[in-house]
């Protein structure tokens, strides 16, 4: 009993490891199911990164042009529409991924490329990560909807 | 309960909690002043320098980036010298940057580098060098950490007494060392004393933009003009420029210009100089000078050639200029934080004299003048002096301060930093250095904020310091903690080139300014390819274009045929990536200038003459992603005349 007292004082005060830490692992405790990788089912599903899950209206010409302009300065070095090149071809891209996983591909492809299990794959297959290309969010979203007609 | 099992549970516990607190006292960063120097200068790995320090490069030209208290070296930024590294000088946008009136300069001696100060304090937007051998001071931008502007002084030889700056950033100044015919002419050397003269030039600093303009040049008399610093707080408004040589030798200097037991310190009302100017008494003189600037929208340097200067005379232009008499050709001026107290490093005297600036107004209302120089009252140095500094070491040269009522004097002869306090003139500590310092550094230096904690000295000479590297060896900065009562020598750290002095200022006020990346959208280079699409390769005559993409990991294009012997090929590369820390390299075989090394969203230039037939490749030198070792591409080269098409892909 004294023993056991002891050895749970002791874990104690090695667990609060000078203050600062304690709250995380009970914050994670909290948190339902997480993948392998620490993520949530959320994230799995809609990425890592600023953008929540929405879903998309009736397709918006505007954005689609302006969308296009932006893909054809900042994304074709690395993206055709049919067929591999640097990345992968992004025709259809819209029916496999959710709305949110894009834009936070777009706009966070640094931690996706570290955190999310589908797209560390990815660079498994095409060795050069996804980069950031100064898009704003705006931008991203006007990106996505010219995919939508890919 | 069991008394042993209390003993041992007890034990257990002690131990466990002396084990905790070790550990987190680990983790405390160590107190300077006390504890072991390794520990007050380790950074660990991810962890920040708490100061940026810039060392001029001296031959080398150019002005290197240090942490401290690491002393780790973070960059090597092309001031007045060519860098093939990263194609600096020798690439089409960079290569008018190194324009002067002489021509193409592609090398300088590179000695104060001065942080730009609002209100007194280094603010950390720009850093401004001089170059001594042809006269010239930079600005280099803290933003981008490059060269913005290089600004040539004409009418002066050997820019040593430069660039110090007033408290506003209003002005930089720059004082000839070598006095020279003005303007330049044929005449016998032995005509100094009535044909040479000296310059004080202030250039005006535009607070918007940092843009540099010769506002006016001072004719001075033909003395050697050795340093400057500006005026602060009450003393804002004046610069304070040393002077040797006052015995206007012209051959053997050691000797003829080391007779006079006291030169002068000039003291220059530069806003009564702004009130003659615009009274009209300025006289536009011929001055040739160069005006280089970087525009960062079109990635390019734009040259300007300005004929001539206005020129300010003493003689018309009373209480414009006075000379404190300061023995023995002093080197340094230093103002204090205070801006009440001018020290100059007596260099050939034990001493180091302190001129008080209140005593000088007092001095000049009361007329207490021994009489004048060249027309320019001296002072009775009895009437100025507020103190003098003995048992300061032998070969006094600089001073730094460190806010908190101390002084710092480098000696170079005794090889020692000699701390002393601030109106008592009191010695009350002193350290040796390793060996034969010359200036010193406090970050802040110079301005009425010093940061009190370290101070860097900056060796001459180096000798068995480090690992012997043959006759030439890396010179010494040391640096010492003066954050308590004895000063204590931390680190030796080697630096590149010949520093002389240093800045240095928080990183806090510059680490979070930084550039990342160039915007695409905002390049405005006229060569410019912003995507795939606009990659193409055009002829007009022998001239060719090639206007050129690249992006982790391939170029755009990468297969150009129809080049011929004779022709000029202009490499036009656009770096479309715009992600941090990701810029590419092009270097192509044969090329007789250096590489390109292109950061994100810019475009760069290489200029190529094929002078042999043949299929030459061209790759990135700059290790950009796992794929690196594919981004290259080849170029085809026919014999002239040849009827190969121009082709690309």
């Amino acid at each position: 009993m004294i023993r056991k007292t002891g050895m749970i004082l002791i874990a104690a005060l090695i667990l609060m490891n000078c203050g600062g830490g304690d709250s995380e692992a009970t914050k994670e405790a909290a948190q339902p199911k997480l993948s392998p990788d620490g993520l949530t089912q959320e994230q799995l599903k809609n990425g890592v990164g600023p953008i929540g899950a929405f879903e998309l209206g009736p397709q918006d010409d505007a954005m689609v042009a302006k969308g296009a302009e932006i893909f054809e300065l900042k994304c074709v070095a690395c993206h055709k529409v049919n067929e591999r090149l640097v990345g992968p071809p992004l025709s259809g891209v819209t029916t496999k991924r959710t709305p949110a996983f894009i834009m936070n591909m777009i706009l966070n492809p640094d931690e996706m490329v570290k955190k999310h299990p589908e797209v560390k794959a990815m660079l498994a297959e095409f060795y050069v990560p996804m980069t950031f290309q100064n898009v704003t969010e705006d931008d991203a979203r006007a990106i996505l909807e010219y995919l939508r007609t890919l | 309960m069991n008394k042993t099992m209390m003993r041992v549970v007890g034990v257990i516990l002690v131990i466990a909690t002396f084990l905790l607190i070790s550990e987190c006292a680990k983790k405390e960063k160590p107190i300077l002043g006390s504890g072991d120097a390794a520990s007050a200068v380790y950074v660990a790995p991810g962890d920040y320098d708490e100061f940026y320090a810039f060392t001029s490069g001296g031959f080398s030209g150019q002005l290197g980036v240090y942490g401290l208290p690491s002393g780790r070296l973070f960059k090597e930024i092309p001031v007045f010298s060519v860098d093939p590294e990263n194609g600096y000088g020798f690439n089409e946008e960079t290569k008018d940057m190194l324009k002067t009136s002489f021509g193409h300069i592609p090398w300088d001696d590179s000695h104060h580098p001065e942080l730009s100060q609002t209100d007194g304090v280094t603010d950390g937007r720009w850093i401004f060098i001089n170059g001594n051998n042809t006269p010239r001071v930079a600005r280099i931008d803290l933003k981008n950490f490059e060269t913005a502007e290089i600004i040539e002084i004409p009418n002066s030889g050997g820019n040593h007494g430069s660039p110090f700056i007033t408290q506003n950033s209003e002005y930089v100044v720059a004082s000839t060392r070598f006095s020279v015919p003005i303007p330049q002419a044929d005449v016998p050397i032995d005509t100094y004393k009535e044909n040479f003269h000296g310059t004080l030039t202030f250039i005006k600093v535009n607070p918007d933009d940092g843009h540099m303009n010769i506002e006016f040049q001072i004719l001075v008399p033909g003395y050697d003009y050795d340093l400057a610093s500006g005026g602060k707080g009450p003393s804002h408004g004046w610069s304070f420029f040393t002077s040797y040589n006052t015995e206007q030798a012209n051959t053997l200097l050691e000797v003829n210009a080391s007779k006079n037991d006291k030169d002068f310190i000039a003291a220059v009302n530069w806003k009564l100089a702004e009130k003659y100017l615009a009274e009209g008494k300025g006289k536009t003189r011929p001055g040739e000078h160069y005006v280089n600037r970087m525009n960062h929208k079109t990635h390019s340097a734009d040259s300007k050639l300005n004929k001539t200067v206005t020129v300010l005379d003493p003689a018309e232009c009373p209480g414009l200029i006075y000379y404190l008499p300061t023995p023995k050709s002093p080197h340094g001026v230093d103002v204090d934080p205070s801006g009440e107290y001018i020290v100059g490093g007596g260099k050939l005297a034990a001493v180091v004299s302190v001129h008080s600036f209140s005593k000088m107004l007092k001095a000049i209302e009361d007329e207490k003048f021994i009489g004048d120089a060249g027309g320019i009252p001296v002072l009775d140095y009895d009437a100025t002096i507020a103190g003098e500094v003995t048992n300061v070491g032998l070969g006094p040269l600089h001073t730094e301060f460190d806010g908190k009522g101390y002084a710092y004097t480098s000696a170079f002869i005794t090889s020692e930093v000699v701390k002393w306090k601030l109106g008592t003139w009191e010695v009350v500590d002193r350290i040796p250095t390793y060996y034969s310092l010359g200036h010193l550094m406090i970050p802040g230096g110079g301005s009425m904020k010093p940061w009190g904690k370290y101070l860097v000295g900056l060796n001459k000479m180096t000798k068995d310091r480090y690992l012997s590297t043959g006759p030439e060896l890396a010179h010494a900065a040391q640096l010492i903690d003066i954050s308590g009562e004895k000063m204590k020598l931390l680190l030796d750290f080697p630096t590149v080139g010949e520093p002389h002095y240093a800045q240095g200022i928080p990183a806090d006020l510059v680490h979070p300014n930084t550039t990342k990346i160039y915007e695409l959208e905002e390049n405005e280079h006229p060569y410019r390819a912003l995507s795939e699409k606009e990659a193409r390769v055009e002829r007009d005559g022998n001239i060719v274009h090639v206007y050129m993409t690249t992006i982790r990991t391939h170029f755009k294009p990468d297969n150009i045929e129809g080049i011929k012997v004779g022709d000029v090929v202009y490499f036009h590369i656009t770096n479309l990536e715009q992600d941090w820390d990701i810029p590419h390299g092009f270097a192509v075989q044969g090329a007789r200038n250096s590489e390109l090394l292109v950061m994100p969203g810019a475009t760069n230039t290489l200029r190529w003459e094929p002078n042999k037939v043949g299929v030459f490749p061209f790759y990135c030198t700059d290790f950009c992603s796992a794929l690196h070792q594919e981004m290259q591409g080849y170029v085809r080269v026919s014999p002239k005349g040849s009827k190969v098409p121009l082709s690309f892909n």
